[in-house]
């Protein structure tokens, strides 16, 4: 009997699964799902380079390796549930399909915010649907843009919609600034400065009440009673995993799919979750399970599944060593870029200048109980070689303790 | 093994120096210089950083 594992999701990590269980020894058959009709593609230019027209939308497309020639893409439809003790998974079209492994790799969508007001005019930013949609209304000549959710994404978008021209950018946050959680106060109050010495303004410190407009946006109401004139608003609060298509397995689904140490969900040795949509441990910090959405993740959580599933598909058992992954991810905003290594958000309460000055190139220090937990490197190639050093640190350091 | 960046798309981000260190550096100005034609021991590494580029500007042919 021929068997096969069905790779939920036909994202980075998704691709990611399918090239690495077949470097992991996995023979039989490979079957990855995906909602959207395309291949793979890369999602962080959807936000800068692409939103913005200095690279085409073709650009994004992944090159699977060669070794996934004989994988199977069922693009253009969804897994719409799944029941894992009888190891078959159903499509949207009705389709069984039966699966001895089962990856799950199904992302996340956009957060949407549900207050009063017109839907037309809000736009998020995840799909190249969404991007091409948002990009064409950016470049109408004179538009007004508010940007819900001062993250990366928002400030990102920020950023490329000043450079299309746009009359008026305004970020809007319930924080007092932008990138406050991931980066600490120290670094976001030299972000805030950047951001705004190249003419984005702020809205800080309120949340989004209503929007105005009868059938489209005309502003956004913000709670504490200010109001921001808008042609275009783009909603960037975050992320919803998308995990419905799981429910009734007795899987711990709280945000994401909680797993283990070996991305294994449910206790299941046949169900591993990869990517955004995954909650894991980290061995290299407390053992907390989070998911982390950085680009970094898809890659990292693809090789150590793979190689968890392959292993138990083939009667073996999976290398106990637990993941122990240093996240990492960047953001470009404006002429500057930020490079990221491990887990800043940690640390953010001790955040300290390690090279350079917060008005120039600098690189900025995150520790959690006096040890170095992530840094920061914002600016050019002076301040990347510097945090390169201290990358190597990070990753000599023994896993904090619980 | 020969390896194929594409200059126009790389915006030295580094992610490949990690991965690949012997085959990639970033030189004193900080840009992207590579081995096009390194050892085949050096294949899981080069792999490794055509995957970990943002840009996904390197490609290996065989």
């Amino acid at each position: 009997m021929s068997s096969r594992v069905v790779v939920a999701g036909a994202g980075l990590a998704g691709l990611r699964a399918a090239e690495q269980l077949r470097a992991a020894g996995w023979a039989g058959a490979i079957t990855v799902v995906g909602d959207e009709p395309l291949m793979p593609y890369n999602r962080p230019p959807l936000s800068k380079e692409v939103l913005a027209g200095s690279a085409p939308f073709e650009s994004l497309a992944f090159r699977p390796r060669a070794s996934c020639a004989d994988v199977e893409w069922r693009l253009g439809a969804a897994v719409a549930s799944a029941r894992l003790d009888r190891r078959v998974v159903r499509l949207d079209t009705g389709e069984e399909l039966a699966a001895d492994g089962l990856v799950v790799a199904t992302g996340v969508r956009p957060r949407r915010l549900r207050c009063p007001g017109p839907l037309a005019g809000r736009h998020v930013v995840r799909t190249m649907a969404d991007a091409r949609t948002l990009r064409a209304r950016l470049t109408r000549p004179g538009a007004r843009v508010v940007v819900v959710g001062a993250g990366f994404i928002g400030c990102e978008v920020a950023a490329t919609a000043l450079k299309l021209g746009a009359a008026e950018v305004t970020v809007a946050d319930p924080e007092p600034l932008p990138m406050l959680r991931p980066l600490g106060a120290l670094l976001a109050h030299a972000l805030f400065r950047r951001h705004r010495e190249r003419g984005v303004r702020f809205a800080l410190g309120a949340g989004v009440a209503a929007f105005d407009g009868e059938d489209r946006v005309t502003g956004v109401v913000l709670e504490d009673g200010r109001r921001l004139g808008a042609d275009v608003v783009v909603e960037a609060v975050g992320s919803v995993p998308n995990t419905e298509w799981l429910d009734g397995n007795g899987l711990d689904l709280t945000d994401g799919v909680l797993t283990d140490e070996l991305l294994r969900a449910g206790g299941l040795p046949h169900v591993v979750a990869v990517g955004d949509v995954a909650r894991f441990p980290n061995a290299r910090y407390d053992g907390v399970p989070r998911r982390v959405e950085h680009w970094s993740m898809p890659a990292d959580t693809a090789k150590r599944a793979a190689r968890t599933l392959a292993a138990h598909l083939a009667g073996a058992e999976p290398d106990p060593e637990p993941f122990a992954p240093l996240p990492t991810f960047w953001s470009d905003q404006h002429d500057f870029r930020l490079q990221s290594f491990g887990t800043p958000a940690l640390g953010a309460e001790d955040a300290r200048v390690l090279h350079g000055d917060l008005a120039g190139d600098v690189v900025v220090g995150y520790h959690a109980a006096g040890r170095l937990v992530g840094i920061v490197a914002l600016g050019g190639p002076a301040a990347v070689a510097a945090a390169a050093r201290h990358r190597a640190a990070l990753l000599r350091r023994p896993a904090l303790t619980p | 093994m020969k390896v194929v960046v594409d200059m126009d798309k790389c915006q030295d981000h580094g992610q490949c120096v990690f991965a690949a260190p012997d085959v990639f550096r970033l030189d004193d100005a900080g840009h992207l210089t590579y081995v096009a034609e390194p050892g085949e021991a050096s294949r899981a590494d080069v792999e490794e950083a055509a995957d970990v580029c943002p840009l996904q500007a390197i490609r290996i042919e065989d």
